[in-house]
């Protein structure tokens, strides 16, 4: 048995399982059309969990301003639109709240526009809407927004394309192997059968579970409807895994 | 009972608008250990055209091989200046640069050392999930027995390791596809 600094000893590690088969699309996905030039023709390399993968960064509520969870309070007037509540749950795949996690919303205004210079959508800008947003989970991994219910806009990825509305979602919870950023759909969109984003998962059920649904208990009267959206980040295994050696690029 | 995990999406064009109020491209400040070192690199697409659109985020332990994070309980010194992360958009040239310091070695699993690395992913438009690499440096010679470079294919393993461009900075491209290739992870 050979000696080795004390400093690099560490007790087996437990890894995050993968999340489960068809729940998580390709990287290529010829019908989403950007995919062809930028996604990998080698096969990934498995590594097992190290301390590399099983840490990542922790956020506290010093990088968290008052009004970052209530897109519609940003600018001095109220933004143009149906005002909503998106609110959930984080948890993971073992069912245990995520709590004090980071996450970043994204949205286009009400006319289905972002005020980014790489969007040419014609439709009006809202000078009271950025869409952005961030609020760090509860103890019990509870998250909510105020915001207005985004439109949906065209873009050229095939002819006459359109996104349906949608919310960007980006989570980080305790590791690097939990990162997840995704999108929030709403309940009844014509448009998601015809969306290759959305198509590009092949589960039918991880489909749906990116479909937020309507929530009376979150609803304010006279103020804004309620959308649930509750979202799960990968599971920790119980135990450290038996094959915990960094093995060669699966077939 | 196991929850079906959520499914990922891609981050679109207009990322920006979400994301980089949290840039962070130079992870060093008072209080830090480790000489200042700046890598810059480039990401480029299957025709070799710059991707204007990404955004990076990176991981790692302090110079002491510590991890910012309650799971890394050894008793190395943590250092309340350094968090371990960066995250930066690419340019219009498709270019990047942060600055850092090199991060002291770290353990490998049942045992054995892990060379000085950087963990990365990647976002982008045109990706429906993020990829993962690493960054190891140059002329280390805890490259050669490092457990994740030696499962990488001889002739890939220089994708992961930055070049040295002048005193200072190195230099570490990624390339999403084709020749030359960039080793991406999944963990």
């Amino acid at each position: 048995m050979t000696s080795r600094p004390a400093n690099l000893d560490q007790p087996q590690l437990a890894g995050y399982r993968p999340a489960d088969r068809g729940t998580q699309p390709d990287y290529l996905y010829p019908p989403y059309a950007s995919t062809v030039k930028r996604s990998p023709s080698q096969p990934l390399v498995r590594l097992s969990a190290s301390l590399s993968e099983v840490t990542g960064p922790l956020f506290g509520f010093d990088v968290i301003r008052a009004n970052d969870f209530d897109l519609t309070k940003q600018h001095p007037g109220e933004p143009i639109g149906e005002r909503i509540v998106v609110s959930g749950r984080v948890l993971d795949a073992n069912a245990r709240p995520v709590a004090s996690t980071l996450v970043e919303i994204w949205q286009a205004n009400a006319a289905g526009r972002y005020p980014h210079p790489r969007d040419r959508h014609d439709a009006p800008t809202d000078p009271n809407f950025t869409g952005c947003g961030r609020t760090l989970t509860d103890a019990q991994g509870r998250y909510r927004f105020v915001t207005i219910r985004p439109g949906e806009y065209p873009w050229r990825n095939h002819y006459n394309a359109w996104r349906p509305a949608h919310i960007h979602f980006s989570l980080f919870g305790p590791a690097i192997s939990t990162r997840l950023v995704t999108q929030m759909y709403f309940p009844g969109d014509p448009l998601l059968e015809y969306d290759p984003m959305y198509t590009s998962i092949p589960d039918e059920r991880a489909r749906r579970r990116l479909v937020s649904v309507f929530d009376w208990e979150t609803t304010i009267p006279e103020q804004a409807l309620g959308y649930r959206f509750d979202i799960v980040l990968r599971g920790r295994d119980e135990t450290p895994m038996e094959n915990d050696l960094p093995r060669g690029g699966r077939p | 009972m196991s929850l079906g995990t959520t499914a990922s999406q891609t981050v679109g064009p207009y990322l920006h608008i979400g994301l980089t109020w949290l840039v962070t491209d130079n992870l060093v400040a008072p209080g830090v250990t480790g000489d200042p070192i700046t890598i810059e690199g480039r990401i480029t697409d299957a025709d070799g055209k710059p991707v204007d659109d990404a955004l990076i985020e990176i991981w790692q332990a302090n110079a002491h091989g510590r991890y910012a994070h309650p799971d890394d309980a050894r008793d190395l010194p943590l250092e309340p200046a350094f968090k371990g992360f960066g995250r930066f958009p690419t340019n219009p040239d498709g270019a990047f640069r942060f600055t850092t310091v090199k991060p002291g070695p770290v353990p490998a699993p049942r045992g054995g050392v892990q060379a000085p690395h950087i963990s990365v992913t990647i976002f982008m438009r045109g990706m429906l999930k993020q990829l993962t690499t690493r960054i190891y440096f140059p002329g280390d010679p805890a490259n050669a027995g490092d457990p994740v470079l030696q499962c990488v294919p001889a002739e890939r393993r220089d994708t992961l390791v930055a070049a040295p461009l002048r005193e200072g900075v190195l230099r570490w491209n990624v390339v999403l596809q084709g020749r030359g290739e960039t080793v991406f992870f999944e963990y």
